[in-house]
């Protein structure tokens, strides 16, 4: 467990830096979880976000990166573009989502 | 008389036939199995084909052979199911009706979702997941005289996901006994961040193999291959050579549930974790590689479904609240090579640990570590299949998974 400052507040995040309360999410939030990811989120950023969010309220699932292009018609090296090195879990961080599920 | 269907004739669906058989009421339901191919496959034996272990008869029986005779078995194509009319249509506009339906329509290989996989396939890239793939790569090892090979995992989740480990340990031995191991390079190509894909596991088989000289690229995810160049490319452009690739390529659910409307981005058929329902149909169950659940697509955890789904639609039909007992179990063995194997033993919640098994601290067979006894274990798994796990037999193994015997102590935390 961890945490993470922001206006004022601490956040609650987990050892791998996603939020634990999914309640505390919000736009301005997602920015400062970009950064701790060297990233600047960009409207092509906030496509991605949006689209996982929408996913995730919809189905109750942390899309993969195949479900981004086949339902979210998002080029998967545009993602990788994007959120270099791991970017399903990295987007998701940053969507304020838990991490994708383990692959078994 | 009503009508319980199953669609699919492979390990999940004969074992389901064999139960239903004899625990349905033959007076007032009739059970039928619908598959294309009248030839079963051993799959967990392709993994030995392309060292000449085992060749084409040790891995095909005639289907029919595994079901009882009061089971209807049809050969043909499933063009589609309908579930709102609760009708499936075969080829040449055969329509089957059904009361109650089980899925157990399995996984296969999609090489044509990577880009220039299919055509490397026709030359320097091969699979070992397809009888056919297995068989011409046992021609292309035995004339293989030095290079460099990967075996290459292209996206998870895969079928049996020790199967690409394996084929890299049994790869290496089968290169030092031909005397030429020193004139290959093996590199072993992964999306996972290790070599597998839970922790304690994942570090004891990088270790292993790191000891047998193979290199371990991990998170590297595939999205092209260029056979002519002889490379494999991931999406965030890295590059990796090869002169022969062995790989696992996107493992999707039947083109059947595509064609039906009913899967997800892989095809695969989105089912209750812990009753085996479908999802949205009361009167479908799923088993087996279709399901979407978070566990392996793997023979033992058929086996270990098989044992709740069978009690489970007996539960349905009585209008009784289903049993929400399936764990996630899977037993694995890993052949390690040099007449050696590993054993794991896992579920949704617990990772694969050391450990003995099925008898604590007893064993006869370990978990985490190479024996030659887990390897007869694997061996003798080919009877073990044929003989009970088809025929829906019990094994000496708990249906739902065990501590007793594993080393709890080297759990991790799941936050």
């Amino acid at each position: 467990m961890g945490q993470l400052a922001y206006n004022d507040t601490m956040i609650e995040v987990n050892d791998d830096g996603f939020l634990v309360n999914a309640d505390d999410w919000n736009e301005d939030l997602a920015g400062v979880l970009a950064q701790g990811e060297d990233i600047t989120l960009t409207d092509e950023h906030w496509k991605v976000i949006n689209f996982m969010r929408q996913e995730f309220a919809e189905n109750g699932k942390v899309p993969s990166i195949r479900r981004l292009k086949k339902a979210g018609g998002i080029p998967i090296k545009d993602i990788y573009r994007l959120f270099p090195d791991g970017p399903a879990k990295k987007a998701a961080k940053i969507a304020g989502l838990s991490k994708p599920e383990g692959c078994v | 008389m009503k009508k319980l269907l199953i669609l699919g004739g492979g390990m999940a669906g004969t074992l389901m036939a064999n139960k239903l058989s004899k625990e349905l009421d033959g007076r007032t339901w009739s059970v039928t199995v619908v598959d294309q191919d009248d030839v079963h496959y051993y799959q967990p034996g392709y993994v030995f084909i392309p060292f000449g272990t085992y060749t084409e008869k040790d891995v095909v029986a005639p289907k029919q052979r595994f079901m009882p005779h009061n089971v209807d078995l049809i050969i043909s194509p499933i063009e589609s199911i309908d579930p709102g009319k609760r009708t499936v249509s075969l080829a040449h506009g055969r329509k089957l009706d059904y009361d109650l339906l089980v899925i157990a329509t399995g996984s296969e290989i999609r090489p044509g979702e990577t880009d220039g996989l299919a055509e490397a396939m026709q030359h320097n890239a091969h699979d070992f997941y397809t009888l056919e793939g297995a068989t011409r790569l046992a021609s292309v090892l035995e004339r293989f005289e030095g290079g460099k090979m990967v075996v290459s995992v292209t996206e998870m989740p895969i079928k049996c996901p020790v199967a690409p480990l394996e084929f890299a340990f049994l790869a290496d031995s089968y290169f030092r006994e031909r005397g030429i191991r020193n004139k290959v390079d093996i590199e072993y190509v992964t999306p996972l961040p290790g070599a597998f894909t839970k922790p304690v596991a994942s570090h004891m088989l990088s270790d292993l193999l790191e000891s047998r000289g193979i290199a371990l690229t991990a998170e590297f995810d595939t999205g092209e291959v260029d056979g002519d160049r002889g490379k494999v490319m991931s999406y965030d452009g890295k590059e990796v050579d090869y002169d022969l690739l062995v790989t696992v390529p996107t493992v999707m659910g039947s083109e059947l549930i595509e064609r039906s409307g009913m899967g997800d981005e892989l095809a695969f058929v989105p089912t209750d974790p812990r009753t085996l329902q479908h999802r949205e149909y009361e009167d479908i169950f799923v088993i087996g590689d279709a399901t979407d659940l978070p566990t392996s697509k793997a023979g033992s955890v058929a086996h270990f479904e098989g044992d709740i789904l069978i009690e489970n639609i007996k539960h349905h039909i009585a209008g009784e609240p289903l049993d929400p007992a399936f764990d996630g179990h899977a037993n694995c063995f890993v052949e390690s090579g040099g007449g050696k194997a590993m054993l794991i033993d896992f579920n949704y919640d617990v990772e694969p640990l050391p450990g003995t098994f099925p008898v604590p601290g007893v064993g006869p067979f370990a978990l985490l570590r190479e024996t030659r006894t887990n390897h007869w274990g694997k061996l003798g798994f080919k009877w073990i299949y044929w003989n009970i796990l088809l025929k829906g037999r019990p094994l000496p193994i708990p249906t739902r998974m065990s501590l007793a015997g594993k080393r709890t102590d080297m759990l991790q935390t799941v936050s």
